[in-house]
């Protein structure tokens, strides 16, 4: 029995990194996108540069369903090191496509998967010359011979190469020839192998396709970012390098020819971090970005701004730790150290996107809430949102908007006080005092930062009373965080359920899919997407309605949960686990299956890991 | 507390400029050790300003943490000041005058913030010639933790706990020289006539300027057996020279006979004129400077004065060809590209 489906399979790219599969499976992925079919892809890279496997897995899914699903319907196995995983990878009914220049080894030999040769080695062999190109047009021609396979319509694809060749026309007929090589070798091969098809659909509206960092960076640039230090880092490396792209493009004077930005690359992320709290304590909007390991350094500095009371956003792309942890894998496992970073008692403002949309949208958000709060803001994605490329709302700006620069004094304010000024008095009632910039007035206004302790005037002071007051003032502040961060997404299936479920970022499109299987099933479970810290309190009002809560994310230690509680206060016994630790993106089928055998009584870890065969497993 | 300060200023004090005496300029009460180094250095600075008629406001003071990190509590009350994190002044004040290059930035650290913790960010902040004054206030121990040696604590030095030092020195000034600093000088605190100019000086370079200043420990290492007493740096220091800094159109002094007298013009037109015996360091040269810096050690001397200067040198900004219009200044019109331009790139990526 072969899988046949129209719209909704997942393929499986298995390449070798540094031989150009990545930007020939972008192809295909956005030639189902611009055919008007929802697709989802995801890139599986190593730590390396040249040589050791990677996988590239799409989605196509005419509803819409843009997590990971799980299980794999078609292999395109290029790469001889994981070929028997990946052959073992494959679904009863799935298809195995893989170079048959040379045959596969005898013991491959499930019958319960359709096996489709490509001579690609013979074919560039005999139509390209060059080496490099020998590589590269393996690549497109697999590309053609899907788009025969899955009955695709071939001007979208030729439309995509002469759009990506458009400043290099010598480019564009040998990579449409290797289309078609692929194309017609699987048509005079093929012809009834495949049950899958991807057909014309209009199911996009006016979504695009974008990275999650770029669209960070991209808010970076509306929110009016000025200055970036940074230090590299997989997976946040990419932030910078489009905020720079786009800095290029739209903050150059058109008349001095000079930058309305600068960027600058740091010794370390502790100089990366302590670059941006020097431009923000100067009025300049700033930020940096990184990934746990920087996250750990610039801890020091995060206590300090939180102390000090200087605005600055750190963009977190998470990744698997702990440690150096598996650098090219994702992971939601920093919400913890993110929360509390640094020494004594700390709290810092998260943000957490789920989509391209909200990354832009929270970035952009980032700059006034930090301002206003005069905080760190962290924005908290990580390496499936940052790096791979999603379906997303388009983004929206209002040319209306006004940075909120928060409570900052002019030369004039302070001429026109009649009252003496205090730095880090609270004279709104909101724990947020009034801020001075650096040359602001001759005579007012100067005081001296600092992260030892201090008074209301910013003076140095050991007082216990004073040094009490200004703690518990700052609790008042966080009070004032939650009315102003955003709210968490609740939605009800049903208003007398009992059960429910808890998740944030990208655990967001998974965990619906998982759900809506469920429903149709006859279980209905309301969830609450939280999309910030500190919680809103309908966050406690919506754990308290429900009996069972699932808490769905990315890490071992179960960070959001415990936060939940400990800052809550609420049911340790209600909040229920359901954890992804394997570094892949979490997948609904598994989701799904987890919260069966739960609700059936049935004694299961919490985790829904996978070995590479597939399979969940439980200990 | 090293002093008790009266409010009675001199009614007929000197005025400069911009019509402000040396009051104008003056911090909180020092709440150093009576005798400490570190605030001589602060008057210093504070007279360096005076003289050229800076705008207190327009100053920062940045530090990091230590005893000499505490000092811009006790200069320029009317400037903004930064006690940041301990060696991380360097990236802080990077980030502040990238967010507003028309400010003034000096920044004090010590030899264990700069040497030690900071040493990182003190040679990378050197190499992208951040435009700023950085002075080491260095005595060689570190004073809040009560007398460990620091790492510019000379092979030998002991302090008043006797252990002589095992290990070798840090030379801030050959560091700073070698990544390119093109301001690079030593001083000592008890010598006002050499230090207030290399400060002037310092502030009208454009781009890194390192005084290193040695400023003895009175508690901790003010003993015969340390090479950072006030008495054995007296003994042992020579200087490599004089300069004093011509403002534009002022009138040419006569020039002593015996001395030779190179005029070097600054950034922002004032000349900067050194004096120095026909036979002496040519403190252009980078190498020869390294060479006499070695030789002095040699002899165990102290070369004190302009070490390095280049004038040439091009600053952050200039290298990364920022905005002359400070980033923090800068209006959403300004700053962001608007709904048209982000509804091309959403076509972009469809």
């Amino acid at each position: 029995m072969r899988i046949e489906a129209v719209n909704d399979f997942v393929i499986r790219f298995a390449n070798v990194n540094g031989t150009g599969s990545a930007s020939a499976n972008n192809m295909f992925s956005k030639a189902v996108f611009r055919m008007g079919v929802p697709v989802s892809p995801k890139n599986i890279f190593p730590s390396n540069i040249q040589g050791l496997p990677t996988w590239f897995e799409v989605r196509v899914t005419e509803k819409g369903f843009l997590g990971s699903r799980g299980d794999v319907d078609f292999v395109v196995a290029i790469n001889g090191q994981t070929m028997r995983e990946d052959y073992e990878s494959l679904v009863p009914g799935g298809y195995f496509m893989y170079d048959s220049t040379k045959a596969l080894p005898r013991d491959f030999k499930r019958d319960d998967v359709i096996e489709i040769g490509l001579p690609l080695t013979e074919l560039v062999i005999e139509h390209y010359t060059n080496p490099r190109q020998r590589q590269l047009f393996k690549n497109i021609i697999y590309v053609g011979a899907l788009a025969y396979l899955f009955d695709m319509e071939f001007e979208v694809l030729t439309n995509m190469v002469k759009d990506q060749f458009a400043k290099k026309e010598k480019l564009i007929p040998p990579n449409i020839q290797a289309l078609e090589l692929g194309y017609n070798y699987a048509k005079t091969h093929y012809t009834e192998t495949c049950g899958l098809r991807v057909h014309r659909r209009d199911n996009v509206g006016d979504f695009i396709m974008i990275d999650g960092n770029a669209a960070a960076a991209l808010g970076a640039i509306y929110g009016g970012a000025t200055f970036v230090g940074w230090y590299p880092i997989t997976p946040s490396t990419s932030v910078v390098e489009a905020f720079e792209k786009y800095a290029k493009k739209y903050r150059i004077d058109p008349e001095t020819g000079e930058n309305k930005f600068a960027i600058l690359q740091a010794e370390d992320e502790l100089a990366a971090i302590g670059m941006a709290i020097g431009a923000n304590w100067n009025g300049a909007r700033a930020f940096t970005a990184t990934s746990g390991p920087g996250v750990s350094l610039m801890s020091e500095f995060l206590g300090l701004a939180y102390f000090a009371e200087i605005p600055v956003v750190l963009m977190d792309i998470q990744r698997s730790g702990p440690s150096t942890g598996m650098p090219t894998r994702t992971q939601q496992s920093d919400i913890i150290s993110a929360a509390y970073a640094s020494h004594g008692d700390t709290k810092h403002v998260l943000l957490i996107p789920c989509d391209p949309a909200e990354c832009f949208e929270m970035s952009a958000a980032a700059f006034d809430l930090a301002d206003h709060l005069q905080t760190p803001v962290i924005l908290m994605s990580d390496l499936d949102l940052g790096m791979n490329d999603h379906m997303s709302r388009p983004f929206k700006w209002d040319d209306e908007r006004k940075y909120d620069r928060g409570k900052v004094l002019t030369a004039e304010d302070l001429e026109n006080m009649t009252e003496r000024w205090g730095r880090y008095r609270d004279v709104d009632g909101d724990g947020i005092g009034y801020r001075t910039y650096p040359g602001t007035h001759p005579t007012k206004g100067s005081y001296f930062t600092r992260g030892s302790s201090h008074d209301e005037y910013a003076a140095y002071t050991e007082d216990s009373g004073a040094y009490e007051d200004n703690m518990q003032r700052l609790v008042l502040k966080w009070e004032t965080a939650k009315s102003l961060v955003p709210k968490p997404q609740i939605k009800f299936r049903d208003k007398d359920a009992k059960i429910a479920a808890i998740f944030y970022g990208t655990t967001t499109q998974a965990s619906y899919e998982a759900l809506d299987g469920l429903q149709e099933d006859g279980i209905k479970i309301n969830t609450c997407r939280i999309k910030s810290f500190p919680f809103h309190p309908d966050i406690k009002d919506f754990i308290e309605q429900h009996e069972t809560i699932f808490v769905i994310e990315q890490n071992r230690d179960a960070q959001m949960r415990t936060l939940l509680i400990n800052e809550f206060n609420v049911g340790t016994e209600r909040l229920r686990s359901i954890l992804n630790i394997d570094g892949m993106p979490i997948r609904a089928r598994r989701i799904k299956r987890k919260i069966e055998r739960m609700l059936n009584g049935e004694q299961v870890n919490p985790f829904t890991t996978a070995h590479s065969s597939g399979q969940e497993v439980e200990a | 507390m090293s002093y008790l300060r009266s409010s009675f200023r001199h009614p007929h004090a000197q005025k400069n400029k911009l019509g402000y005496t040396q009051a104008n300029y003056e911090g909180a009460l020092s709440t150093l050790c009576a005798g400490c180094g570190h605030d001589s250095i602060s008057n210093s600075i504070i007279n360096a300003c005076f003289e050229l008629s800076l705008e207190p406001h327009k100053i920062a003071k940045m530090s990091g943490i230590g005893c000499s990190s505490k000092t811009p509590a006790y200069f320029l009350s009317n400037s903004h000041g930064f006690n940041s994190v301990h060696g991380r002044m360097p990236s802080v004040t990077t980030g502040a005058n990238m967010g507003n290059r028309d400010l003034t930035y000096i920044g004090v650290s010590g030899d264990g913030d700069t040497a030690s913790i900071g040493m990182g960010q003190f040679m990378h902040l050197v190499r992208r010639n951040l435009n700023m004054v950085y002075i080491v206030m260095n005595n060689g121990v570190y004073g809040l933790t009560k007398g460990q040696d620091s790492a510019t604590a000379d092979l030998g030095s002991a302090s008043k706990k006797g252990v002589p030092n095992m290990y070798e020195p840090m030379d801030l000034c050959e560091l700073a020289i070698s990544l390119g600093s093109g301001y690079v000088a030593r001083s000592f605190s008890g010598d006002k006539d050499q230090l207030v100019p290399l400060i002037k000086g310092a502030i009208k370079h454009n781009g890194f300027a390192l005084i290193d200043c040695i400023s003895p420990c009175v508690t901790f290492n003010n003993n015969p057996q340390s090479t950072k007493s006030y008495e054995w740096v007296r003994d042992h220091k020579e200087a490599t020279g004089k300069f004093d800094l011509v403002p534009e159109a002022a009138e040419i002094q006569v020039q002593n006979p015996n001395e030779l007298t190179e005029s070097i013009q600054l950034h922002d037109g004032t000349t900067l004129n050194l004096h120095r015996q026909p036979d002496s360091l040519d403190i252009t040269c980078r190498e020869s400077v390294l060479s006499a810096l070695e030789e002095a050690k040699q002899n165990q001397q102290v070369l004190t004065g302009l070490l390095h200067l280049n004038t040439n040198s091009k600053d952050t900004h200039d290298i990364i060809n920022t905005s002359s219009k400070p980033l923090n200044q800068m209006s959403e019109s300004e700053l962001c590209p608007g709904s048209d331009i982000l509804e091309s790139i959403n076509a972009s990526l469809r």
